[in-house]
């Protein structure tokens, strides 16, 4: 609906006012959070999309807690190293779902019908988890983070990173490990989410309105790319 | 003339998900099972198999455990002939140095960012910034009042000769002419042994400090920081950056990233690192623009395993 067939009382409270009426537009609550879905909707690969979202709470939420006692905390202390295997795992567990996640929509070709944006957000998610990790395995304090950082230094200095993203420096490391890619992460997140509400859920491959046609290659070429 | 082609099902955007049969489906019921669940999944894995946490090498039990390779490594970082020495942006300059993708050499491009040298840092700013004994005082003034290729000599007679003593001890080099080297190299590892070396590489005259830069450096120089690894399959050549010590997964995302350093050109290129960062560059690229990229995008309809991803609908269309 145009603002302009909009009642005059619907156009006030300025640009607080435009930004609900616009967010409402895009997704009304019953599409933010429905309680049907489409009858297609009936596979177990579903349940990795949400697997993943909730792994990464777990994520976030250990993280927060070895955040509370600091980066030493967990070499000395039995509670602190407990919470440490919490965050490990609950990594393990994140990238996990989030392969056989992405694996899925890549075979349901779910771009498919304007939702390649939803795609890109998603894949760059991807790559931004696995830098998230990486920089967990750099600020760990011990053997391991000795071994990786020295060994990726060379990689990363070969194109010119290096010199900005410096992983034998703890202290960047642990700043981009515990602020700037979890905010990054988050933010992809919540974006791929409101994504998914809005576009719905990818209906299945060729399950087209049907109507006699004449195919040509502009359609079929139209099609792939929708 | 050509045939008349026959009437088919004309492709069309996607059907809106709203203008199929719907059914209940309970979002937040499914998430907070999925939360429960996940989350004592995660109790339950860190309660059996907790986390690996293997003791950091220090400068300290480095020279302790391998006085040897301290000591070579030590030689290397004054006479400049280390690694670290030599290794180019973003560290020092180094003619000839640097990696490249055919002409393009963002390495170099990028510049010195991370001053490092290796000789002030490593060897002789630790032992002038310590109590240091009339010899070594005079030792270093012997060292840096000497010429470049005088002090490449004593430096390289030196090195040879720990090569050559029985299990590289320097207490049984035999005798040759090496300036004031010994003097400074049996110095910087007492210091070393001591503990107070791994201070001063990390403090640099400074009290807070979080970047562990030049310490890392002087340990990945010497062979015993790679020799530990190595025994814990962490090498190069061991899909190492990938691994963790001990029987955990460590990080299996990067099976890709580290698969091609197993392989030709990349895993005997000068340029390896460079060209291993270009083609997982290219692929990730792929990965995000998958939707644009004609045949990638079609797999998944000739793959047919949507077909049993939906095996329902497909069933059952209507």
């Amino acid at each position: 609906m145009s603002d302009t067939t909009e009642p005059a009382g619907d156009r006030t409270g300025g640009w607080t006012g435009a930004l609900r009426r616009r967010a409402v537009r895009a997704l009304p609550p019953d599409k933010l959070l429905p309680d049907t879905q489409p009858s297609y909707m009936s596979s177990w690969i579903y349940v990795f999309g949400v697997l993943t979202t909730v792994a990464l709470l777990v994520v976030i939420a250990t993280g927060t807690l070895l955040a509370l006692e600091g980066p030493g905390w967990w070499h000395v202390s039995a509670a602190g190293t407990y919470v440490n295997s919490l965050h490990l795992w609950s990594v393990e567990l994140f990238m996990f779902f989030m392969v056989i996640h992405l694996w899925g929509k890549f075979f349901m070709a779910a771009w498919r019908g304007r939702r390649a944006l939803t795609w890109i957000i998603g894949s760059v998610a991807f790559l931004a988890s696995v830098g998230t990790a990486f920089t967990g395995y750099l600020v760990q304090q011990n053997f391991d983070s000795q071994w990786i950082s020295t060994q990726a230094k060379d990689g990363l200095n070969s194109v010119g990173i290096g010199a900005y993203f410096n992983v034998l420096d703890f202290g960047q490391m642990l700043m981009w490990h515990i602020v700037i890619l979890p905010l990054v992460l988050g933010l992809l997140t919540v974006w791929h989410l409101l994504m998914v509400r809005r576009r719905g859920i990818v209906p299945p491959i060729d399950a087209l309105t049907e109507t006699p046609a004449t195919t040509t290659p502009q359609a079929t070429a139209e099609q792939e790319q929708s | 003339m050509r045939p008349r082609m026959q009437p088919r099902m004309q492709p069309r955007p996607e059907r809106d998900p709203a203008s199929f049969p719907a059914r209940p489906y309970d979002l937040v019921k499914e998430f907070t099972i999925a939360l429960v669940v996940v989350a004592l999944l995660t109790a339950g894995l860190a309660t059996l198999f907790s986390s690996p946490d293997e003791r950091p090498v220090t400068v300290a039990s480095w020279s302790r455990a391998d006085p040897a390779d301290f000591a070579a490594t030590a030689v290397a970082e004054l006479a400049g002939s280390s690694k670290s020495a030599t290794y180019g942006a973003p560290y020092n300059n180094t003619p000839g140095a640097g990696q490249k993708l055919g002409p393009v050499g963002l390495q170099n491009a990028a510049g010195v960012r991370i001053p490092v040298d290796t000789a002030g840092d490593f060897v002789l700013g630790p032992l002038r910034s310590s109590p240091e004994p009339a010899a070594v005082t005079a030792a270093i003034a012997t060292w840096t009042g000497a010429t470049g290729t005088q002090q490449q000599t004593w430096a390289t007679n030196y090195t040879d000769a720990l090569g050559k003593a029985p299990d590289g001890d320097p207490a049984k080099v035999a005798a040759g002419d090496y300036g004031p080297v010994p003097a400074i190299d049996s110095r910087l590892t007492a210091l070393a042994q001591s503990g107070a070396l791994d201070g001063q590489l990390l403090a640099e005259g400074g009290f807070y400090q979080s970047d562990y830069t030049r310490p890392l450096l002087f340990l990945s120089d010497g062979s015993y920081l790679a020799g530990l690894a190595d025994a814990q399959h962490l090498s190069g050549d061991q899909w190492g950056m990938m691994n963790e010590t001990g029987n955990y997964p460590g990080q299996a995302w990067l099976w890709l990233y580290t698969f091609w350093y197993q392989i030709n050109p990349f895993s005997t290129s000068a340029n390896g690192d460079a060209l291993v960062w270009a083609v997982m560059a290219v692929l990730s690229l792929a990965l995000v623009l998958t939707p644009f990229i004609p045949g990638l995008r079609s797999i998944p309809r000739w793959s047919r395993i949507h077909r049993l991803i939906w095996r329902d609908y497909y069933r059952d269309p209507h």
